[in-house]
């Protein structure tokens, strides 16, 4: 694939600080219009931006900083007061196409070509189908044909695109901060191999992120025979610990639990967020869960009751919360145990009683149609206990079962992390292989892992950034991105995909499979080769090649997702450990960072968080009383506390979150990064500096202080409390039974006939769309997968606080009710596409104006960016260009972006478009077929992401489509239908199912 | 009767009563191809000197009836028969939303008309005329008013049109040259 | 007869209140031709035009910047689309008003005083609108596309939306100014003829020549002259009706709570000639010390701007009343919760301070004594300005900052660039006006003329000359 080589010596890679003057020389050379041009570019440079952004953006970010000379200043004015009056300003430079060579099969350029692969995240495969125009991925979908995606995704595989192309990455090998070829890595590696042979390896160690692929799990085997005395490490700060030790103390043997959420009447969660990105296996369990709140089903709606101690979306899809302290779960788990006679002892708050008896009673209720869900921020214990609740309860077998770990060895990471660093200390270790990960960054801050590997005589790190870990090595291996490798994954099903690229190494990586063929001293088998000998020695059937071409093709390999195990669950729990005491401290990984490996990922930055909507930081969360008796304002002037824990001390901003527990501090992984690339070097706090290998989970002995410094968060929603604003319409189960109609209670859209005007008539297509509030989770992936779907850019934090982030669909999330322990409501908003758009009505030059079938098109070229549109439209879903947001210049972004989506430039207004570039694909499609398109043969970005099928759109004309049965669904009701835009995007109103027993604030009907 | 060698005689006046007796003497006196100079519009003059009936408001009805329809006009041939568009699911024929460009059509041709129509109908610009020849008609413009008779008038008569003037008491009466 | 008897003779009639007394043709022309005319210019001229020039040097500046960054240099952002620009443009406009109310409405109802205002109004109007029409171009994304608001025949046969107030606009405040120009032209003509008899310098006798068209005073032409300048003022009295008419529009037609309101045109118009007037009086009162006009620019003459604005001020008043009453009375939430916040939110001291000017403050132009005190007056007028200025912030901002759904609220911060450009449009405005009053006659002189009794003529005197 020649074709996809492209120049890697961009501009911005340089991480230089651009001054003024560099400007001006550049103003001074350039003459005519090609000067303009040279302008242009220079405005796109991020060192520019940061340069015209150096003051802070509440007063003028776009003052050219202080420190600039008035002459320069006014030299770079005349200059471009002499080219005010160029209307070029905008034009793209014209460049040279180039046509293929020699036409590779089956492609036609301008249609895009699928391909099945999958990403891993904490080992465990996320089955993706990518989509590539020419050569060039250009977007990343869930597996329709994987059970675990379901042609869902996650923001992580979303994000993953933009990693692809990130110019940040590492572009070559270095040796010491010298340039190597690969294969004189391959020769370096001779001598030290030699000398390992000789010692059996016994110097030698292996240090791995935990690794599901069945073929490196394989090739590590291998390794190990061959070297017998070698110790391969697994590292990960987001890791299953908890799980494996519960699995140990329940049933001796790493067993993981796979949960059948469609068969659960009951969820009771016990800290576990499984309703939200990276908990393994996050879309199957969103979608099953899905599928059991529709009030209206075949089977009844499930009912949810979280007990968490740090606010989630799970717990607030719940239908009763329980806020307690990370140290007090273990206490509520066993006291649940204790209700449904597995011993355990464990005490609750008095308040707390009757909600748990109520529990336990409904546990009882629902034998064998409940499950207890134990979360990953929780110890051994409270997963055992879980898994001795299951079994009491009959869950096992049907609402869950347990499974081998899909881990290729499951260990307990904190565990192999100790011994890998003792190991080191006592001075054993002189060859230490680092795939992946970033040890030094992520390890507990006692491990003291950046100065201990000193000590190693040979570090060798592959990965694909020049991380902390990496300027820690002696070499560096450039890594390969998922699109750039081949390998393979299991899925949370066991399932396994074959990761398969789509595009040969953007910048000459090497893949973990490479360097360990190196180590293993067959240098030149590729991983291709690799990966398809090993499924040659699995596969038993006659017909391989058949075999391995439909796995490559449906991207999972059949019969390969594990079987249930039957174990028999042992009750022995130990004493409870105390619950702590004063402040306690639970560090928690970020919800779009993850554990920082995102943190050079605009799109996850600038994706608002959950629960907070905000971008670019985690601040330390806090409750409301909690804030109080620290003296801290809530809001985005966030004031900056000092965390005093066991010695150390850190400066963090705060948010106060309502529904957090009282006296807990929750701080998240993935800031503070000191080499992350431009985007993310030096944003917030590292709270890994805050966190022991001796209690992973929460801590005590935490000192909180006001610093009185307050540090600017950037929020994409202002105000969260809703007052006599009735966008939101919930009730509850018992409400909607007597009321199936409760949504149109206090709002009616006028009626079509109450009009002077003849209605316009959509007689071939009226397309449409329906956003289901009762199984929307809040997790994102609509946004990025909307961001990734249609070009749009990533402004940055300082302008995002000015509100100018460009998301075409958000997710507005409102509180409601008792700020301790408050409901909240997540409502996606796309563009509404009004039949009656108060947008097209004042746009002076016709730029916005209504498709024959209904879209309210947005026509780019035209708009001349009064901004009136967005000031008239009701629902704000509409944003602009202020400047020259899009990066016009990296090479690798114009190798990512969407072709068929026009890439705006500065000054134009953009919005939600239903994706009108699926929709004329799939009528084209229809037309060349002669027949209607079909419903649910178009998806938009945001409905193919959400793993709860929330979002349904389609044609509302063909009563039969989903789209229009939704419609005429009581639950159906349009966002300001009374000013009578007629919305063609309406909600289906949510209904909770709290137990009618408890005396439970009953959410009001319209909010 | 010989050529003329001068474009006429000019009497210059200090009031303008003065400037409206005279003219209506001379009017009386039969002369018609004549005209009164004021530093500003003196009530009557005109019809003295026998100018009654203006063609100002004719012109700029005509142009103000020609924006309305210009801009209708326009208005609906865009938004009916060019380039029909579904705006905001409002009729193609918005005719409320027509009224406001047609008023201000309507006000910018009237307007133009009149005053570009006042200029044309009084032979505005026009960079020579003899009596700019007379020295002092430079006060015209300030405090003095005249009356000049032409030599293009059948009754003009050198010496008698001078006698004439002369007796309508002007300060000076002087030849206005070519 | 010598301009001394004539003086003696016209003084006894004179109208005090009008212009003062010893006024003949010849000394209200040369008085006033020689402030043009003179080679000495006040000091003070020379201030203004500097602070003036310095600060059109900041305009430039930041009008460059800002096409070379594009629009994000300013405060704005979604949800508030609009920031000072469109603020900057209703007021520059509104104060343009009051010189077309001068010259043309007073015209017609055949108010003599205006006679030695109008010219320098109308200049006012000019620069004033000129102002104004910057700021639809700048606030625009893409400001070298403007002409795209204009239909004109192009290759896509694409034409601009009539449904949009921005296209009213485009067309009510392009005609306000072209018929103000002409307008002003035509007055100006007659006064050019003079000056071009007057000018000595050959250079300036030449451009004032080319200027004047040629005009001699000649009966019919002034016949002419005077039907086209009432036909003139006839058009302009309804345009400036429908100017602010139409900007008002910008809102009403929205359906922003705040803007939505059915009574926003005869409030919009009544404020324009409030704010209008204030600026009169500001200009006014300083050049008529000065230049000392105080006989042409009596204090009757302020006295009755400042009748006017004091009527048009409680018009305004009864406005914001109205609002207020909407507000609590309508059932509309989304209006309701719009009003609380303007009293009590993030710009309540804004709202608070228009209001205590505009419904509070105002009424001490009941007082002749202030509206008889030139320095006082010029305060009022000042403080006026400001408050007008900030009701268009709290129309236009505000409204924006609180719609619909709470999850898109936002708020607003001016940039420094945001400043740079509304008050280097004042300095613009202000040396402009200085340029005028050094190169054209302020006061029309031909209608001084008119002012003067012995401009009219004795009946007697005619009778006699029929009989004979």
């Amino acid at each position: 694939m020649d074709l996809i080589q492209i120049n890697t010596d961009d501009p911005n890679s340089s991480g230089k600080r651009l001054e003024l003057k560099d400007v001006q020389e550049k103003l001074g050379a350039a003459r005519g219009p090609q000067y303009w041009r040279s302008l242009e570019e220079l405005a796109n440079t991020p060192e520019f931006e940061e340069m015209l952004h150096r003051e802070f953006p509440r007063q003028a970010s776009e003052w050219v900083g202080d420190d600039v000379s008035r002459r320069g200043f006014l030299k770079l004015m005349s200059a471009s007061l002499a080219l005010a009056g160029l209307s070029g300003c905008t034009k793209m430079p014209t460049q040279a196409i180039v046509p293929y060579v020699r036409q590779p099969e089956e492609l036609v350029p301008g249609r895009p070509m699928f391909y099945a692969t999958a990403a891993t995240l904490g080992a465990y495969g996320l089955p993706l189908l990518v989509r590539s125009y020419e050569g060039r991925p250009t977007k990343i979908e869930g597996n329709p044909e994987h059970p675990v995606s379901r042609g869902a995704s996650d923001i992580y595989s979303q994000g993953l695109l933009l990693q692809l192309y990130d110019p940040d990455r590492l572009q070559s090998n270095e040796y010491l901060g010298q340039i190597r070829s690969w294969p004189s890595f391959i020769g370096a590696m001779q001598g030290p191999m030699a000398t390992q042979k000789a010692s059996g390896g016994a110097g030698l160690r292996i240090l791995t992120p935990t690794i599901s692929s069945p073929t490196m799990a394989a090739q590590l085997r291998t390794l190990q025979q061959k070297f017998p005395k070698m110790k391969w490490h697994q590292w990960e700060p987001v890791n299953r610990d908890g799980a494996f030790q519960g699995a140990q103390m329940a049933f001796g043997q790493p067993v993981e639990a796979r949960y059948q959420l469609q068969n659960a009447d009951v969820i009771v969660t016990l800290d576990a967020d499984f309703l939200f990105n990276g908990y393994p296996g996050f879309t199957m369990y969103a979608s099953d869960w899905a599928s059991r709140r529709e009030p209206a089903g075949s089977k009844p709606m499930s009912r949810m009751y979280a007990i968490e101690s740090v606010p989630t979306s799970t717990g607030f899809k719940a239908d009763h919360r329980i806020s307690v302290r990370p140290s007090e779960v273990e206490q509520y788990a066993r006291a649940l145990a204790t209700q449904l006679g597995v011993g355990a002892g464990g005490n609750v708050r008095s308040e707390h009683q009757q909600m748990l008896t109520a529990i336990a009673k409904e546990l009882q209720a629902h034998r064998g149609t409940a499950v207890v869900i134990p979360g990953e921020d929780q110890p051994g214990v409270v997963h055992a206990l879980a898994h001795a609740i299951n079994e009491a309860i009959g869950a096992v077998g049907s609402t869950v079962v347990y499974t081998d770990p899909i881990a290729g060895n499951w260990v307990n990471e904190s565990a192999s992390l100790k011994e890998l660093v003792s190991d080191i200390n006592a001075g054993k270790v002189e060859f230490l292989l680092i795939l992946g990960g970033n040890p030094v960054y992520t390890s507990p801050v006692d491990s003291d892992f950046a100065s201990i590997l000193s000590r190693v005589p040979l570090k060798i790190y592959q990965g694909m950034y020049s991380n902390e870990t990496a300027v820690a090595c002696d070499w560096v291996v450039a890594g390969t991105h998922f699109l750039e490798e081949w390998s393979d994954a299991r899925a949370a099903n066991g399932a396994v995909s074959i990761v398969q690229p789509l595009i040969s190494p953007l910048y000459g990586g090497h893949s973990a499979h490479e360097i360990l063929t190196v180590l293993n001293g067959q240098p030149d088998v590729s991983s291709y080769d690799l990966v398809r000998a090993f499924w040659q020695t699995q596969f038993h059937g006659v017909d391989f090649e058949a075999f391995w071409r439909r796995a490559v093709h449906d991207g999972v390999i059949a019969g390969t997702e594990f079987t249930p195990k039957t174990v028999q669950a042992r009750r022995d729990f130990g004493t409870a450990t105390p619950v702590v005491q004063g402040y306690e401290l639970t560090i928690r990984r970020d919800p779009h960072i993850y554990d920082g490996r995102f943190a050079n990922n605009g799109w996850l930055q600038e994706l608002p968080k959950p629960l907070t909507k905000l971008t670019w930081d985690a601040p330390a969360w806090v409750s409301p009383n909690t804030a109080k008796k620290l003296g801290i304002k809530a809001g985005q002037d966030a004031d900056v506390i000092q965390l005093e824990h066991r010695g150390r001390k850190i400066d963090v901003a705060v948010w106060v979150q309502a529904g957090q527990p009282d006296d807990v501090v929750t701080m998240f992984f993935g800031y503070g990064r000191l080499r992350a690339g431009q985007t993310g070097t030096g944003r917030g706090s590292n709270a890994y500096s805050m966190w022991f290998s001796d209690e992973p989970y929460y801590a005590g002995d935490l000192k909180p202080t006001k610093t009185g410094e307050t540090y600017l968060l950037a929020s994409t929603q202002g105000y969260q409390n809703i007052d006599g604003q009735n966008q939101i319409r919930a009730a509850t189960l018992a409400t909607y039974k007597e009321d199936p109609n409760f949504a149109h209670s206090v709002t009616e859209a006028p009626k079509k006939e109450e009009t002077l005007f003849p209605p316009f008539e959509y007689p071939t297509y009226a397309w449409g769309m329906t956003i289901d509030m009762n199984s929307c989770v809040g997790c994102n992936a609509c946004m990025i997968a909307c961001q990734a779907e249609n070009n749009i850019p990533v402004v940055g934090k300082e302008q995002t606080l000015r509100g100018r982030h460009m998301h075409w669909i958000r997710i507005d999330g409102y509180y409601q009710g008792d700020p301790s322990n408050p409901r909240m409501y997540f409502q996606p908003l796309p563009c509404m596409q009004c039949e009656n758009a108060p947008c097209e009505l004042v746009c002076p030059v016709g730029a916005t104006v209504h498709s024959s079938e209904g879209l309210n098109d947005m026509v780019y070229n035209r708009c001349v960016g009064t901004r009136y549109c967005s000031n008239n439209c009701p629902y704000k879903v509409r944003r602009f260009n202020f400047m020259l947001f899009q990066d016009w210049d990296t090479p690798q972004y114009k190798m990512m972006r969407n072709p068929d989506v026009s890439v705006r430039s500065r000054g134009v207004m953009e919005k939600c478009t239903y994706c009108v570039q699926r929709i004329t694909q799939g009528r084209i499609r229809a037309e060349e077929q002669d027949r209607r398109v079909a419903d649910g043969e178009i998806l938009t970005a945001c409905q193919q992401a959400c793993p709860t099928s929330a979002i349904v759109f389609g044609d509302i004309n063909d009563p039969k489509s989903r789209v229009a049965q939704l419609k005429k669904n009581q639950r159906d009701y349009g966002v300001l239908e009374e000013i009578n835009t007629r919305p063609r995007t309406t909600y289906l109103a949510a209904v909770l199912n709290p137990n009618p027993e408890l005396p439970e604030t009953q959410p009001e009907q319209n909010l | 009767m010989s050529e003329p060698r001068v474009y006429g005689l000019m009497a210059e006046f200090e009031t303008p009563t003065d400037i409206v007796v005279a003219a209506t003497r001379a009017h009386d006196a039969g002369y018609r191809k004549m005209d009164a100079y004021s530093p500003f519009p003196v009530k009557g003059l005109s019809e003295a000197v026998g100018f009654h009936k203006d063609a100002v408001a004719l012109v700029c009805l005509i142009g103000g009836v020609l924006g309305l329809l210009t801009a209708y006009v326009l208005q609906y041939w865009i938004n009916v028969i060019a380039y029909p568009l579904n705006v905001a699911g409002r009729p193609f024929h918005s005719w409320p939303s027509f009224i406001i460009v047609t008023f201000e059509l309507t006000i910018l041709f009237g307007g133009l008309a009149a005053a570009v129509g006042m200029l044309a109908l009084n032979g505005l610009p026009m960079p020579y005329h003899p009596v700019f020849n007379v020295p002092e008609f430079t006060a015209a413009s300030r405090d003095r008013f005249f009356l000049c008779i032409e030599s293009a008038d059948p009754n003009f008569d050198m010496n008698g049109t001078k006698n004439f003037l002369a007796q309508l008491g002007p300060r000076t009466v002087t030849e206005v040259p070519y | 007869m010598d301009e001394k008897r004539s003086a003696e003779v016209e003084s006894q009639h004179v109208d005090p209140r009008l212009i003062g007394p010893g006024h003949t043709f010849g000394t209200v022309t040369d008085k006033i031709s020689s402030i043009v005319l003179t080679t000495q210019t006040p000091l003070l001229w020379f201030a203004v035009v500097g602070i003036g020039f310095a600060l059109v040097g900041a305009l430039g500046m930041a009008v460059t910047y800002l096409f070379y960054q594009g629009v994000g240099i300013w405060g704005v952002n979604i949800p508030i689309g609009w920031g000072f620009a469109i603020v900057n443009f209703v007021w520059w406009v509104g104060i343009g008003h009051a010189g077309t109310l001068i010259s043309a409405i007073l015209l017609l109802l055949n108010q003599a005083w205006r006679n030695s205002i109008n010219r320098f109004a109308e200049a006012m109007t000019l620069f004033a609108v000129m102002c104004a029409g910057m700021f639809p171009v700048l606030h625009l994304g893409r400001p070298w596309l403007a002409y795209w608001l204009f239909p004109y025949p192009n290759t896509m046969n694409y034409w601009p939306q009539f449904r949009s107030p921005l296209v009213w606009d485009v067309f009510a405040v392009s005609t306000y100014f072209t018929i103000s120009l002409v307008y002003w032209y035509i007055g100006l003509v007659p006064d050019l003829a003079t000056m071009r008899d007057k000018a000595h310098n050959v250079f300036a006798k030449m451009i004032y020549g080319m200027l004047a068209l040629g005009w001699r005073g000649s009966a019919r032409h002034w016949h002419r002259y005077e039907k086209a300048y009432l036909l003139l003022g006839g058009l302009a009295t309804p345009l400036v009706l429908s100017v602010h008419t139409v900007v008002s529009f910008d809102f009403t037609i929205g359906i922003v709570p705040g803007w939505h309101s059915t009574f926003f045109p005869p409030y919009f118009v009544a404020g324009a000639i409030y704010s209008g007037f204030a600026m009169v009086l500001v200009l006014a009162i300083p050049i008529r010390s000065i230049y000392n006009l105080k006989d042409m620019i009596t204090d009757w003459h302020l006295e009755n701007c400042a009748k006017l604005m004091l009527g048009t001020g409680l018009i305004v008043a009864y406005g914001y009343v109205m609002e207020a009453f909407f507000a609590w009375y309508g059932t509309n939430s989304y209006e309701k919760t719009q009003f609380f916040w303007r009293q009590h939110g993030h710009y309540a001291a804004a709202y608070w301070t228009l209001i205590a000017i505009n419904v509070g403050f105002v009424n001490v132009l009941w007082i002749k004594k202030v509206r008889t005190k030139p320095i006082i007056l010029f305060l009022v007028s000042v403080v006026v300005l400001i408050a007008m200025w900030l009701e268009r912030f709290v129309i236009v901002v505000i409204s924006l900052t609180h719609d619909f759904l709470v999850s898109s609220w936002g708020i607003y911060v001016p940039t420094r660039w945001d400043y740079m450009t509304f008050f280097g449009t004042l300095g613009f405005f202000f040396l402009a006006f200085a340029l005028f009053i050094r190169v054209l006659p302020m006061i029309s002189i031909f209608e001084m003329r008119d002012l003067l009794p012995s401009a009219h003529v004795k009946a007697d005197a005619l009778k006699e000359a029929e009989s004979q």
